[in-house]
């Protein structure tokens, strides 16, 4: 049969159980608007969320990182997830004993989880860095910082990312 | 390539802890987005960028598509004789560019010189 | 008594054809209720557009102060050898856009006009609608004319526009049904979801859109704004987008250019 044969046939429903598809049809829109509209009012979702546990380990691999002496400066309310501010300060005297080598910035729900790594030493005179992040949704954003000891450090911050209100497509 | 600025503080003494603002034009295309005919426009970000001074490398961070387009980056690094900043960086489809920017150093006259 | 009639009525008809039109151009929003789009934007974005050296704009200004020096034309000719430092020449230039061009009599907007002046004057390779190139030469001269009021001559051969433009504005289109007058005049400083409402205003193009995280005309940002309410937008080189925009730099008289701005 032809599938516009199958169409027609279909819409020749006997009209109650034509009636009854509709308001299936209409349930299930209903259900799928229900489920979509919180997320939607609270900000955007999209992906998995990681735990913490989840974001620190393929980087400490079974040492502990403790959450001390690292700053991480975040926007609370983000205007627009494409460029979002973000600063690391991580105490150290920067010095050929002890510095800091590596600060990780991490994403809780990006499809990317590492979103920048940055190589640091005695040159460096402080370990601070300023970047601009992309986040895709509100989420926890993490820095994680290496000491020239091996011992790690980190810090976490919670970012609301709104939901632009129109739809842009220019 | 593509533009790129860097700012430095005006004065600088030998010794000096400094901060370095970085502006790099890139697009950082996550290759998650479609343009305007619908196509999938292919990730291509910064993979590696490296700033070197008085022969080593100062500065060293690897983006992905976490980072902002036409990324910001702050960094600090000691200063210590005059010279040049030479950044570099290269992104997915193995382009690379260069920044050059001079690191002028104000060496505090004194009764120490020439002494 | 037939004669203070008569004059009367000349009176009435004198008044109909002069003080009507300039009825017509009352304003919905006053002039000292105008507000740039920046007195609604969030923190973040306000950081970046004061930020001299990091507002990501500045990478399309060396761009545009670039091109303005190379010689494209085919004798040569940069943009510089017939108008100098774009900073004096062009002072006062971007707020007077769109404006009729004298000699085609075509409403043209500060990129459409920049198009003209490669391909007639110049004599120069074509630029691309909405291109980087286009856009950092835009914004070159745009900044000439930064913190100077909008001010664009809506008389004239410009009237028919002005009022193409006004009709555009109050008409509800699109799936959404809503006039740009129904969120911009009537609704600004309301949230749509989480977003403020600006009165659109015009006073900070080309901009850099944190949403396209990259530099864009106030043409690109119409097309966007129908597609907000599910409209079709406006083609490129649109006559109507024209229209629109003049009508808009019309409603913000007053207002500062803000050059180089940064808008979500």
């Amino acid at each position: 049969m032809t599938p516009a044969a199958s169409l027609t046939r279909l819409l020749k429903l006997v009209p109650a159980r034509r009636h009854w598809l509709q308001s299936m049809a209409q349930g299930v829109l209903a259900l799928a608007v229900l489920r979509a509209w919180p997320a939607r009012a609270q900000g955007m979702v999209s992906g998995q969320l990681l735990s913490l546990p989840q974001m620190l380990e393929p980087l400490l691999q079974g040492r502990v990182a403790k959450p001390q002496g690292l700053r991480l400066e975040l926007p609370v309310l983000v205007d627009n997830g494409s460029l979002v501010p973000v600063r690391v300060q991580v105490d150290s005297p920067m010095t050929e004993q002890d510095h800091i080598t590596h600060i990780y910035l991490l994403s809780q729900r990006n499809p990317v989880t590492q979103m920048a790594v940055f190589h640091l030493g005695p040159w460096s005179g402080r370990a601070e860095v300023s970047a601009r992040l992309r986040l895709a949704g509100s989420q926890l954003v993490v820095a994680l910082a290496r000491r020239s000891d091996g011992s790690f450090c980190y810090q976490s911050a919670d970012a609301l990312v709104t939901e632009s209100a129109c739809v842009d497509g220019s | 390539m593509g533009n790129a600025r860097l700012l430095l503080p005006e004065s600088m003494a030998p010794g000096d802890v400094v901060k370095a603002r970085l502006l790099v034009e890139h697009p950082m295309h996550t290759g998650y987005l479609q343009d305007l005919q619908g196509r999938l426009v292919a990730r291509n970000v910064i993979l590696l960028l490296t700033c070197d001074y008085g022969g080593r490398e100062v500065f060293r961070v690897e983006p992905s598509s976490g980072i902002a387009g036409n990324p910001l980056f702050e960094f600090f690094f000691r200063v210590q004789n005059p010279g040049e900043l030479r950044v570099r960086w290269v992104d997915d489809r193995g382009l690379a560019g260069e920044l050059l920017h001079p690191v002028t150093v104000q060496v505090p006259a004194g009764p120490s010189a020439g002494a | 008594m037939m004669h203070k009639w008569l004059r009367w009525c000349g009176v009435m008809m004198c008044w109909m054809c002069f003080a009507a039109p300039a009825i017509a151009q009352t304003r919905q929003l006053p002039q000292a209720q105008l507000k740039s789009g920046l007195a609604f934007a969030g923190a973040d974005v306000r950081a970046l557009q004061a930020d001299e050296f990091g507002n990501p704009a500045q990478l399309w200004l060396a761009r545009g102060a670039q091109r303005w020096r190379e010689p494209q034309g085919a004798g040569g000719q940069s943009c510089q050898s017939c108008h100098g430092d774009a900073q004096q020449s062009m002072r006062g230039a971007a707020t007077r856009y769109p404006s009729v061009d004298v000699k085609t009599g075509q409403l043209l907007n500060l990129e459409d006009r920049i198009l003209q002046c490669r391909s007639q004057q110049q004599k120069g390779p074509e630029l691309l609608r909405e291109s980087d190139d286009l856009l950092a030469l835009s914004l070159h001269v745009s900044r000439a004319s930064h913190g100077m009021p909008l001010r664009v001559d809506i008389s004239g051969p410009a009237q028919p526009h002005w009022q193409q433009g006004q009709r555009q504005f109050f008409e509800r289109q699109g799936q959404l049904n809503l006039s740009c007058a129904q969120c911009h005049d009537q609704n600004h400083g309301r949230r749509l979801y989480t977003d403020a409402l600006s009165q659109g205003q015009p006073n900070g193009y080309p901009v850099y859109r944190l949403e396209w995280q990259g530099v864009g005309s106030l043409e690109r940002r119409l097309r966007s704004c129908f597609v907000g309410v599910r409209a079709e937008p406006l083609a490129w080189g649109a006559l109507e987008s024209r229209q629109l925009s003049l009508y808009l730099m019309w409603r913000g008289e007053g207002l500062p250019l803000e050059v180089p701005a940064v808008r979500k």
